[in-house]
């Protein structure tokens, strides 16, 4: 019951604030607030009666929903899914805590957010794809009415082109898993993983769908490509990452939060729970080609990132070039290994990383974007590189915690987004080392970003306006300090996410046998 | 007890006439509790019903010399439907709130066509069904022509026409099958049994079935609808839309495939591809689904874009009949009564919620008035509205129209790849409309005083169609487990053989 | 050989309603002479009424099956039972007339819509030529005077002449065809004539008997070719005299149209089956329906005056009628019946909401119907009624009657389902001018737009409820009027 309960709870907010918010703004936030709190104490709950010596799913709930279609309400987490249900929890918070200063429509606004966030909940938890695809594509709706409404100038052009690019790769998701139904009769994640890894589900699906004059016999491999295009525009993996970059911008900074924080989150989870399991093969077929665009989504926007003058342009490559490191651990994965034991136990490594990198990305993010948006708040909308300078002087904590937040992107070592990041690089680089490799470049040109930032924004003379910048108030750092805190202890020691989600990864690097 | 939902709705139809011309709040009072009595038996006969098993209401001799008996009956299939007449007759209402021009004789014509269609899905003797689709043709006419708006009477009349010549069809071939089977009696199961020829059954069918179709907005017989729905007023175009083509649909199944059901045969030669009246209709409803999406992607006036969508939906129910598959006609039941409530909400949205307002329905015109600040909870409704007739998940659309996708891939897989796209074009129309309705560019708002806001009669009436149609989104088992047997029943002996 | 006597006992109820005739010439002769027209004529109705009253109450009282002299006088349940519908007929039609101020020949008004109603009782209880003749020109000398009574109106002489020409010939026509008859057989019964043209082919002289045969009596009903007095007859009579053509003498007249073919000419049918079409007058019959619903129907789309319109419309309803004929069974007979006694009520009722209308407005022009719902909503509902019923929209009497006669066709010969066919698709060309008439009814306001009411006395609006009332009940009860029939007509073991 806790899964459905979870799910549930922010849409009971998302009614209650649509009735009631009209009242007064505060009492909305407040609620809305507190909504997403009493959420993360649930996902605590969760975490605390999580069972992490077993690497099978947890807390499952299966009922029949239409047996005629074999469409279960399945829902269950493992590792992966619990983690993924804290990164969210953490995230929506902070999120909220960045729009407070939104003055239109805010029920609306807040209520969109928890119904997001219960999309993601039930995206994070389902097993069934119907169910998890309504959950992917209820997601946008939301996010789109959040992006166009109370968005910059160009917020509609934005959220069309991010609706669109999703919708499509959506339904390229949908025919596949359509024939697969259509051919195995099953929606169930667990059973079809199961029926990939005996053999048994591609032959089936050659055989069955290929009698019709008009499918070709690459009919495994198009099955795979509408899949794998619908995961990849949402990670989103290059090319087809330019919806990006805009939406990110143009969003409000707190929605931006929701979106690189924890929907990015999404199709990297998908590809862990979907495409792995169900297409190894295939994956294992392309992989070299996928290898190449893995390293051009790391590289290119390391690359791009260096060249924006925006703050929120920046981070969105930025976004775009730290989950590509996800993706270089996930495809090391598909390596195939033989029976070389030694190298088989690397992907261990690269699937802690994997995991790790999700949520120590999403925090450090949507930390570094609540920060952004502080910025705009506090100077009337700016968010230029150069807008800014020499802000340490007068707001010297704001500065500190700031700084902490992007070394943390940076990968310094004692901070989380090292660990993740190392993790990924030592299982992949014996497994595909070429790639690995290239990649360390998008390390390399990351760095001078991030640096790159710290100065102008922090450093160098400061400007005649910003004499008046005001510092973190109390309020801001208390609200911050477990952020930062979070940082530093999960940087240090690990062992408290690893500790609960190793036997996940190993289940799931076991069950992919190749 | 379920003949009282058509008693009560007669009776309230007479006694509306009566009530004290002037007093606008007693007429609407008086036809509110009317549709309320009717969907409380609706209901609760809904909730009794073990699946399965068919409720005989009332069986009396009417005229022994013909064998026509006053037979009302429910199966699951009926009872469904029954529940979905309630729904819209009661939402309507609270639609029609603001109606203050003759109000009793509106309502009077409304509880009379109500009335009329309970009897429809209740009756077991052919006649007394026929009886029940004819007279529903004349209310339709006065509503349209006495309240309606955009060419009232050129929409009206061709309704009417177009209804009647349907239901002429109709009556050829049930006079027809009548006679042949011996004039001994109209009741379904009676006809049903008896073992018509299949070269009788060959031309039968497609007389019977183009009869019932064109109430169904079978494309190319479809074009009274969007011309009717436009004209009508707003509880009219929810009525019509969403449960009057119903019962074309409802009749093609009960009646054309029921009693003639070798009428889908194969012919036994080919014809451009086609070897079957049922590949025929099937061609033709997944023209309707293209087509009327199509069409629906390029029109000015927004209420021109619900009313081809309803073309369109209407084609997933007929492609979904011609499957003959279990799933593809449970999925057809279902988008009928889905469609029937999101039909509802969406004419709702757009003639009371919008134009009512703004008294205007082009789409060009609606976007300066930047309508999701100044009706807020009509923009929300039409998202919603909206999203769920895309097929969004969570919504009864999906899983109506998932069924009938499924359905069709089993029978005709070309047929289900243009499904496919039609489905995508519905997501295109919509977008575009509510787009451009609701989220466009904001213009001066120099001249415009604020907008009325959305009455309390016109929320209630959104909240409960948005809460049906997520209720059976997320439990279709709730429908489908009184419909999936109804289908084992031996009306549906001859259908059945195509092989569920 | 049957006594005076019981020949007079026989003949009570035409002789109740004979002396009721002159009774009423009589009273308003001698005694109402200087009292208000409004007196007279309620004397005279009343005494008519009443007399039409004991006359169904003497005919309700005759049991016996009877007859006499070679068919000339027929007794039995059916002709009981349509003589009885014919004297209601004639009641209603008589109340109508109260309100009106068309003549001042009360008396003699009455008189002759009493004799025609004789003619009428006569012509149904005939199966020999000569007295169908007689009966025949007693029913319609009477309507070619009364057609001319409003001697206000110049278009009430023109029609009157027009009738009376048109009748004349037709008569002629009439004669002539049953001369032949009488050629073949040397008898002028109907059975003994049917034994005498009885053969394997058709003689060319029976062909111009069929032919002549259906001129005199399609004239009767007003069928395409012979239709062309109806529009100016229903135009310009007095509103009485235009309910009691279209109702009581059609009835009579398809009764005896029926009784000719099926009777005498049986052997002859042939048959009117699509591809199958074999000579005889069922063809000849098929044709003629199938020309009257055309043109009544698609003619009276373009008409301006109600009463025009109803014209068209009852040659279109002479169509669907003659679908009875052409299926020749009892089932047939019973359906014709039960339509044109059905549709006689409706029209009686149309003509009466006419009338009021037109006293109020000066003109029965469909422009003087706007916003009749305002004015007076009880005569926009039964107007309602009658068009509807027309139409053939249940659950009114007039679907009822189609139904059964599409039945009845259908059952005869499945070949006659391209007539059916056409008749529903006129249907659904009549429905498209009714709605319109009931659309100016309803939603188009009329003149004075104020609304006030319309008015009418309480007598006429009466009688059009009741005839509103009895359209629905038998369409809603259809066994009410049905087994009667049903039972009449098998009791004859037809």
């Amino acid at each position: 019951m806790m899964l459905t309960l979870l799910t549930a709870l922010p849409v009971v907010g998302a009614i209650v604030l649509l009735v009631i918010g009209d009242r007064s703004k505060p009492l909305t936030r407040a609620l809305a607030l507190a909504f997403a709190f009493v959420s993360l104490v649930v996902v605590l709950i969760l975490w605390h009666s999580f069972d992490s010596t077993l690497g099978t799913l947890q807390f499952e709930e299966r009922y029949a929903w239409v047996p005629f279609l074999n469409i279960e309400y399945h829902v269950g987490i493992d590792g992966l899914g619990l983690l993924m249900l804290l990164l969210s929890a953490i995230v929506v918070p902070i999120g909220m805590a960045a729009s407070w200063k939104i003055v239109e429509r805010v029920p609306l606004y807040f209520a969109l957010m928890l119904l997001l966030q219960a999309c993601l909940f039930g995206a994070f938890t389902a097993l069934n794809f119907v169910h998890w695809f309504s959950f992917w594509e209820l997601s946008l709706i939301p996010a789109f009415f959040l992006i166009k409404l109370w968005g910059g100038p160009k917020s509609t052009p934005a959220a069309t082109q991010f609706l669109v690019y999703t919708m499509v790769g959506g339904v390229a998701m949908l025919l596949s898993f359509l024939a697969i139904y259509l051919v195995t009769g099953k929606f169930d994640f667990i059973e079809l993983a199961q029926l990939a890894q005996s053999g048994q589900l591609m032959p089936d699906v050659v055989a069955r769908l290929s009698m019709h004059r008009f499918m070709p016999h690459n009919i495994a491999m198009i099955l795979f490509a509408g899949a794998f295009l619908g995961l990849a525009v949402k990670v989103p993996i290059f090319p087809f990452h330019t919806w990006l970059p805009s939406a990110y911008s143009e969003a409000p900074t707190g929605t931006t939060i929701l979106l690189t924080g924890a929907m990015s989150k999404m199709g990297v989870y998908g590809f862990l729970r979907i495409l792995l399991p169900i297409f190894g093969a295939q994956t294992q077929a392309v992989l070299t080609p996928l290898l190449w665009l893995t390293v051009a989504t790391i590289v290119f926007s390391a690359y791009s990132a260096l060249a924006q003058k925006d703050l929120k342009r920046i981070m969105a490559y930025s976004s775009i070039n730290h989950l590509g490191y996800c993706m270089l651990g996930i495809f090391a994965l598909a390596k195939f290994t033989g029976g070389d034991a030694a190298l088989f136990s690397q992907k261990f490594a690269a699937m802690d990383g994997v995991l790790l990198q999700m949520f120590n990305h999403g925090l450090t993010a949507a930390t570094i974007f609540w920060f952004i948006a502080m910025m705009e708040n506090r100077s009337n909308g700016l968010r230029g590189i150069d807008d800014f300078g020499g802000l340490r002087s007068v707001a010297p904590v704001f500065a500190g915690f700031m700084g902490i937040a992007l070394f943390s992107s940076l990968g310094l070592p004692g901070l989380n987004g090292f660990v993740g990041e190392f993790l990924i690089f030592k299982g992949a680089f014996p497994l595909v080392t070429w790639a690995s490799s290239i990649s360390v470049l998008g390390l390399l040109i990351t760095a001078i970003v991030i640096l790159g930032i710290i100065q102008r924004v922090f450093s160098g003379p400061l400007s005649e306006r910003w004499t008046a910048f005001p510092d973190l108030t109390l309020g801001e750092r208390l609200f911050l300090a477990p952020a930062i805190a979070l940082m530093f202890v999960l940087g240090l020691y690990p062992q408290l996410i690893i500790g609960v989600v190793n036997q996940t990864a190993v289940q799931l690097v076991q069950q992919l046998k190749f | 007890m379920l003949a009282w939902t058509i008693y009560i709705s007669f009776f309230g139809a007479l006694l509306q006439l009566l009530l004290p011309k002037g007093n606008n709040t007693l007429a609407r009072a008086f036809a509110l509790l009317t549709a309320f009595a009717g969907l409380c038996i609706a209901v609760t006969s809904f909730t009794q019903h073990r699946s399965g098993e068919l409720i005989t209401v009332a069986n009396y001799a009417w005229i022994p010399a013909l064998g026509i008996r006053f037979h009302l009956a429910a199966d699951g299939i009926s009872l469904s439907l029954i529940l979905l007449t309630g729904i819209v007759a009661l939402t309507g209402i609270l639609f029609s709130w603001n109606i203050d021009r003759r109000t009793n004789e509106f309502f009077a014509f409304y509880l009379l066509l109500i009335g009329c269609v309970y009897g429809v899905f209740l009756s077991y003797d052919l006649f007394l069904l026929f009886v029940f689709y004819e007279i529903v043709i004349i209310p339709k006419y006065f509503l349209i022509t006495g309240w309606g708006s955009t060419r009232k009477d050129y929409g009206a009349m061709k309704l009417a026409l177009y209804s009647f010549i349907g239901s002429a069809m109709v009556l050829v071939g049930l006079i027809a099958a009548y006679v042949v089977a011996g004039s001994k009696s109209m009741a379904l199961n009676d006809l049903a049994g008896y073992a018509f020829s299949p070269h009788f059954q060959m031309w039968e069918f497609p007389l019977v079935f183009v009869g019932f179709a064109i109430l169904a907005g079978l494309w190319p017989f479809h074009t009274w609808a969007p011309t009717g729905h436009v004209a009508a007023p707003t509880a009219v175009s929810m009525l019509l839309a969403g449960v009057v083509m119903k019962l074309g649909a409802y009749g093609c199944l009960r009646v054309a495939m029921t009693l003639f059901p070798h009428g889908l045969d194969p012919w036994g030669f080919s014809l451009i591809g086609l070897s079957s009246w049922r590949d025929v209709f099937a061609l033709l409803a997944v023209i309707g689904i293209v087509w009327g999406a199509l069409v629906a992607m390029v029109q000015q006036d927004f209420k021109f874009v619900i009313g081809y969508s309803s073309v369109s939906h209407m084609g997933f129910i007929l492609l979904g009949l011609m499957t003959l598959n279990r799933i593809g006609i449970s999925g057809a039941i279902i988008q009928m009564f889905s469609h029937g409530i999101l039909a509802g909400l969406l004419f709702a949205t757009v003639g009371r919620m919008v134009y009512d307002r703004t008294h205007t329905r082009e789409l060009v015109k609606l976007g300066p008035m930047n309508l999701n600040k100044a009706i807020p909870f009509a923009a929300i409704t039409f998202v919603v509205a909206g999203m769920a007739g895309m097929g969004l998940p969570g919504f009864s659309g999906f899983v109506a129209e998932l069924m009938i996708l499924v359905g069709a891939w089993r029978a005709f897989p070309i047929f289900a790849v243009f499904v496919g796209v039609g489905i995508v074009i519905g997501v295109v129309y919509v977008w575009r409309a509510m787009q451009k309705a609701f989220f466009a560019e904001p213009g001066d708002v120099i001249s415009h005083e604020p907008l009325p806001p959305i009455t309390i009669p016109e929320r209630l009436g959104a909240i409960i169609l948005i809460c049906t149609s997520v209720a059976i989104g997320l439990y279709p088992q709730m429908l489908l487990k009184i419909i999936t047997p109804a289908l084992n029943s031996p009306l549906f002996d001859g259908v059945r053989k195509g092989g569920w | 050989m049957t006594s005076y006597s019981h020949l007079l006992r026989l003949l009570l109820p035409e002789l109740i309603v004979t002396i009721t005739a002159i009774f009423a010439l009589t009273t308003d002769l001698v005694f109402l002479r200087s009292a208000a027209l409004r007196t007279r004529l309620a004397t005279a109705v009343s005494l008519a009424t009443i007399g039409c009253i004991v006359a169904i109450f003497a005919i309700t009282r005759a049991t016996e099956n009877v007859n006499l002299f070679d068919g000339m006088l027929i007794a039995n349940p059916l002709v009981h039972l349509v003589q009885i519908a014919l004297l209601v007929l004639t009641i209603f039609v008589l109340l109508l007339a109260v309100d009106s101020e068309f003549t001042e020949n009360v008396g003699e008004f009455v008189l002759l819509i009493l004799l025609a109603t004789v003619g009428m009782m006569f012509l149904v209880a005939s199966q020999d030529l000569l007295t169908t003749f007689i009966s025949l020109e007693l029913l319609s000398l009477p309507l070619y005077i009364l057609t001319g009574f409003d001697k206000r109106n110049a278009r009430s002489s023109e029609a009157a002449l027009k009738y009376f020409l048109f009748g004349g010939m037709s008569a002629a026509f009439l004669l002539f065809g049953f001369s032949l008859l009488y050629g073949f057989a040397n008898s002028t019964n109907f059975v003994e004539i049917a034994a005498a043209i009885h053969g394997p082919s058709l003689n060319p002289l029976l062909i111009l008997a069929i032919v002549t045969t259906v001129i005199g009596l399609g004239f009767k009903v007003a069928a395409v070719p012979f239709h062309f007095w109806a529009p100016d007859v229903y135009e310009a009579a007095p509103i009485p005299v235009a309910a009691f053509v279209a109702s009581g003498s059609k009835v009579a007249s398809f009764f005896v149209f029926f009784q000719i073919f099926s009777i005498a000419f049986a052997g002859s049918e042939g048959s009117g089956a699509w591809m199958h079409f074999v000579h005889g007058w069922v063809p000849v019959v098929a044709i003629v329906a199938a020309l009257s619903m055309l043109l009544g129907n698609t003619v009276a789309i373009v008409q301006t005056s109600l009463r025009r319109l109803l014209a068209y419309s009852a040659i279109a309803h002479a169509g669907y009628m003659l679908l009875g004929i052409v299926a020749h069974t009892p089932v047939g007979l019973a359906a014709l019946l039960y339509y044109v006694i059905t549709y006689s009520f409706g029209t009686i009722g149309a003509f009466g909401v006419i009338g009021i209308v037109e006293k109020a407005t000066g003109s029965d022009q469909l422009a003087n119907f706007n916003g009749l719902n305002k004015r007076s909503p009880i005569l926009a509902a039964c107007l309602f009624v009658f068009l509807l019923s027309l139409a053939g929209i249940p659950p009114l009497a007039g679907f009822f009657g189609k139904f059964y006669l599409f039945v009845a066709a259908i059952t005869a010969n499945s070949g006659l389902l391209w007539l059916v066919a056409f008749a529903i698709a006129m249907s659904a060309v009549s429905l498209f001018y009714y709605l319109r008439v009931l659309k100016r009814v309803y939603t188009e306001s009329g003149d004075p737009a104020d609304g006030t009411p319309l008015p009418s006395s309480r007598l006429s609006v009466s009688v059009v409820v009741a005839l509103a009332t009895l359209v629905v009940l038998f369409g809603c009860a259809p066994n009410l009027l049905l087994q009667p029939l049903l039972s009449a007509v098998h009791a004859l073991g037809m």
